[in-house]
């Protein structure tokens, strides 16, 4: 299992369109992925779960990644959410 | 009795006509045991395929008629009836509780929307409304009730407390004179649809199903946000020429897509369009955009992880250029970094990025990146009518650079053999007022100047505009802006060359008469905004605006410009 905390920069944060892409994003991997924010923990394989969190521009979260691909997944994500979308 | 009602002006033109009250059909949730949790399962299933098929449907209508932006929305909702842990959870409840589906997927799903209605922010407040639509959708599949017929068999006006996105979406344009909603917004859907489908509607009118009957006659003004009830005949007969006098306005407009741009005394100008991709050059042909002023390369470059190939960019150059079918077509080279940035190109965070490394110093530094997209628009020069633009500017010497690159290219492709049209025109884009300043030194250099207002206020006003606190001194009719304009087309004009704008100003119907006044050659705009301007020119009168060009450089203030064009009432 990996952890690592990210800082969000997407400039929309995780709202419906990059949430959409993240979570499509979370399906293609085989690992389980976990998003936390404020203590809450979502799957984010579920787009309820990651546009729940209401994840901000600058929000702090934690992504956790459990799985076969773990190491490899949890860079994609975490580069995502650093800079996914640069509209 | 007759009464008036104010509300927002979401969608313009007039409506007249019966009144169709839209019940909003709440469905009844009852709780049930079932026997077997496993066929329950497997009906929620089904129910959940029917409405993901159905969407699916609608996404499909409204990509034909709205475009992509506006049906994203319902791929959207096919995704949150798919979403594994809703699907589950709702599953779960149905095996372990034993109770119906209708049931659990009330249960489930009111969870997350009174999550989303608690959040702070608006928008994720608004997804709520997502939610109740897609819940809705499952739930009238399980329960077997049809969903709201929208439509009526005669032509009306809808009166409704909300509209969703799925209403919208399907709405009649032939049976649907106009809208009427109790709460939205300019900004929401229904609001984004009603302009798109040409449908006149006033949004956020307040408390009104109380007062309308099924029925009643009404009339919805869509450009003043008004709604008339049961109006006695004299307002009715006013408000039928009102509409008369809109439509024929709006069938002037469609008359001049193929008209030239020419004001009252003969002076001719060009009115182009700026696009971002591909696709914009439909909109723009639809408008009568006389050529492309502005196509801006970014969006090649975005949302990727590699840089875009020459192959790539020349199949998008290229596409642009056949579907203008010799129309001018004006590509700017890739003006990154500032706002924009692109990940692969792994550039340092900057203190002021609008101040740094970004657009033609990124290229003069990254050569290939820059001879990459060079080529690619050579290539593309072969099949119609190309101009290449710089952007950014601030010395000769980039100007000097970058045309060297260029020559190099073009002397590889003459050698080679690689066919490329020989009378491609090059000009930079002034947006900084070193470059507006020394106009009478680049004039000599290139081929034409295209102003980019944005920036060229910006960098100016020495104001950021996505700073709040000084947004107040974006000016756009501030003498020093008008100013600086001034000395780019008279630069221009001195050496036989030409002036454009392609940032807002040129579409604004203010600006319209000093820029003209000024000489400006042609005008690039937003799609949307061309007929209008064109008929704008053409009500103004060329030796009359050069004299209030040339008040308007005089005035003391933004205010004093804006009175002086008022007053002269054009």
């Amino acid at each position: 299992m990996l952890e690592r905390k990210v800082k969000v920069e997407l400039e929309h944060g995780l709202h419906a369109r990059p949430a959409t892409e993240f979570v499509k994003l979370c399906a293609s991997v085989k690992s389980d992925v976990t998003l936390i924010k404020d203590k809450k923990e979502m799957n984010a394989k579920s787009i309820m779960g990651v546009m729940a969190l209401g994840v901000s521009k600058g929000d702090q979260v934690t992504l956790r990644v459990n799985g076969p691909d773990e190491a490899e997944a949890i860079e994609k994500l975490e580069k995502y959410l650093m800079n996914g979308e640069k509209r | 009795m007759s009464r008036v009602f104010h509300g927002i002006a979401a969608s313009p033109g007039i409506a007249i006509g019966r009144a169709a009250r839209l019940e909003r059909q709440e469905l009844k949730v009852e709780k049930r045991e079932i026997l077997s949790p496993e066929d329950e399962i497997e009906r929620f299933k089904q129910a959940i395929t029917k409405a993901v098929t159905d969407l699916e449907e609608i996404y499909q209508k409204t990509l034909k008629e709205l475009g992509e932006e506006k049906a994203s929305i319902f791929q959207a909702h096919q995704m949150l009836l798919q979403d594994p842990v809703w699907t589950s959870e709702v599953e779960n409840r149905i095996r372990e509780e034993s109770i119906n589906g209708e049931y659990a997927i009330e249960q489930v799903t009111e969870q997350y929307i009174s999550l989303f209605s608690e959040m702070e922010d608006e928008y994720m407040r608004e997804r709520a409304a997502d939610l109740k639509d897609v819940k809705n959708r499952v739930l009238a599949y399980l329960t077997g009730t049809n969903r709201r017929q929208i439509h009526e068999q005669t032509p009306s006006i809808l009166v409704a407390h909300d509209l969703t996105p799925s209403d919208t979406a399907q709405l009649d344009r032939k049976l649907t004179l106009g809208f009427v909603t109790e709460i939205g917004g300019r900004t929401s859907h229904s609001a984004i649809m009603a302009r798109s489908l040409e449908i006149p509607a006033v949004v956020g009118i307040g408390e009104i199903l109380g007062e309308v009957r099924n029925g009643d006659l009404l009339i919805v003004d869509g450009l003043e946000g008004e709604i008339h009830l049961n109006p006695d005949p004299e307002t009715v007969a006013r408000f039928e020429e009102k509409r008369e006098r809109y439509l024929q306005e709006k069938e002037g407009l469609k008359k001049l897509v193929d008209q030239p741009t020419i004001t009252r005394d003969g002076h001719q100008v060009e009115i182009a369009a700026n696009i971002g991709t591909p696709k914009d050059v439909e909109g723009a042909l639809r408008n009568g955009a006389e050529g492309i002023g502005l196509f801006r390369t970014e969006f090649l470059y975005m949302d990727r992880d590699t840089f875009p190939t020459e192959e790539e960019q020349f199949a998008a150059y290229k596409e642009v250029v056949e579907k203008m079918k010799g129309k001018p077509v004006i590509i700017r080279t890739l003006d990154i970094g500032g706002d924009k940035e692109i990940p692969y190109l792994d550039m340092p965070k900057e203190m002021n990025p609008f101040l740094g490394y970004r657009a033609i110093r990124l290229c003069l530094d990254r050569t290939e990146l820059f001879k990459t997209q060079l080529r690619a628009i050579l290539r593309a020069s072969a099949y119609g009518r190309v101009k290449i633009m710089f952007p950014m500017v601030t010395t000769l010497s980039e100007v000097r650079e970058a045309k060297r690159i260029l020559h190099e290219i073009v002397e590889e492709f003459r050698e080679q053999k690689i066919p490329f049209s020989s009378d491609l025109e090059v000009g930079i884009m002034v947006e900084t007022p070193a470059s507006a300043v020394i106009a009478d030194i680049l004039a000599k250099e290139v081929d034409f100047f295209s102003i980019g207002t944005n920036d060229l206020i910006q960098y100016t006003m020495a104001a950021d505009r996505m700073n709040e606190r000084v947004s107040y001194l974006y000016q756009p009719y501030h003498p020093a802006i008008l100013r600086l304009v001034k000395m780019v087309i008279d630069a221009a004009h001195k050496e036989g060359k030409w002036a454009g704008m392609c940032g807002e100003m040129a579409g604004d119907p203010i600006a319209i008469p000093i820029l003209l006044g000024l000489g400006l050659d042609e005008f690039s705009m937003s799609s949307s905004s061309i007929l209008t301007a064109r008929q704008k020119v053409g009500s103004l009168s060329y030796s009359e605006m050069k004299t209030l060009a040339e008040q308007a450089l005089e005035q003391e203030t933004q205010e004093k410009v804006k009175d002086l064009v008022r007053a002269a009432g054009v």
